[in-house]
């Protein structure tokens, strides 16, 4: 009886964290999948239903998800969302917004400069560094190599 | 027309996978998985292979972080064909100005309306 309820424990602890993976790998995929298909939806709106041109609706897309992300971080939406999605709600572009907006309200009690603004770059920042160094770098190795 | 949501859904939800999995086995924080994305984003838009999987996946690709570090890079290369050397400045913050600059903004406005919810 001990012995059996042992076991079961060890089995618990062999294989929950592995299921918990694949949970979370599946929340990941439905979130991301679903963000990016609502993504999809808003490019085809521009263009079918509002005649954007193409460029215009690949710059039109971004600045709506970043619009929307920010919107569902105010009312503390995409926190409770992002609480079981995990990277489905990390990777898109919305959690860019998510990780520009939510230090920002969190700082703001320290002020609207060294709070808000300063804040805002805490993940962002980053980000904007090295893709943009990345992006920098390979654009002067192209050059070199006569692009 | 399905077909472009289905692969929209299907590659968007992959990319997302990876980072699940690199956020569970690794331990990498979340600003690190989103840096080492935009990075991986400019190194496969550098090779034009990103424009392909935006091709077959649309906002799929385009809509996970990914897609900035790609735009970024297009964007260098398209500043190199039309201005030269400066293009390598000039080019890749312009493609991706609309993102930027919509983040800070509504970064911002975002933080003036809302108030930190108790926790």
């Amino acid at each position: 009886m001990n012995n059996s309820n042992q076991e079961y424990l060890d089995y618990i602890e062999k294989n929950s964290p592995k299921s918990k993976l694949w949970r979370n790998m599946l929340l990941a995929f439905l979130v991301g999948g679903g963000i990016c298909t609502i993504g999809q939806g808003i490019g085809d709106i521009y263009e079918k239903v509002w005649g954007l041109n193409e460029e215009s609706v690949k710059n039109a897309v971004p600045i709506t998800m970043i619009f929307l992300g920010a919107l569902f971080t105010g009312f503390n939406l995409y926190h409770k969302l992002a609480k079981f999605a995990g990277a489905g709600t990390l990777v898109p572009i919305t959690g860019f917004a998510n990780a520009v907006v939510s230090p920002a309200i969190e700082f703001k009690k320290e002020g609207y400069v060294l709070g808000v603004a300063a804040k805002m770059f805490t993940i962002a920042g980053p980000v904007l560094v090295y893709g943009i160094n990345a992006a920098i770098a390979v654009g002067m190795l192209g050059y070199l190599m006569g692009y | 027309m399905i077909m472009d949501y289905v692969n929209a859904f299907w590659v968007g939800g992959l990319i997302c996978v990876v980072a699940q999995i690199l956020i569970d086995k690794t331990k990498m924080t979340p600003a690190r998985i989103l840096t080492s994305f935009v990075v991986a984003g400019v190194v496969l838009g550098s090779f034009g292979i990103y424009d392909k999987l935006i091709d077959f996946a649309g906002a799929g690709a385009t809509v996970p972080i990914v897609g900035f570090g790609n735009t970024l890079v297009k964007g260098v290369m398209k500043g190199i064909r039309e201005e030269g050397f400066l293009g390598v400045f000039t080019g890749g913050i312009g493609a991706a100005a609309g993102g930027i600059a919509a983040s800070i903004f509504f970064g911002f406005l975002a933080s003036v309306i809302f108030n930190a919810k108790q926790k």
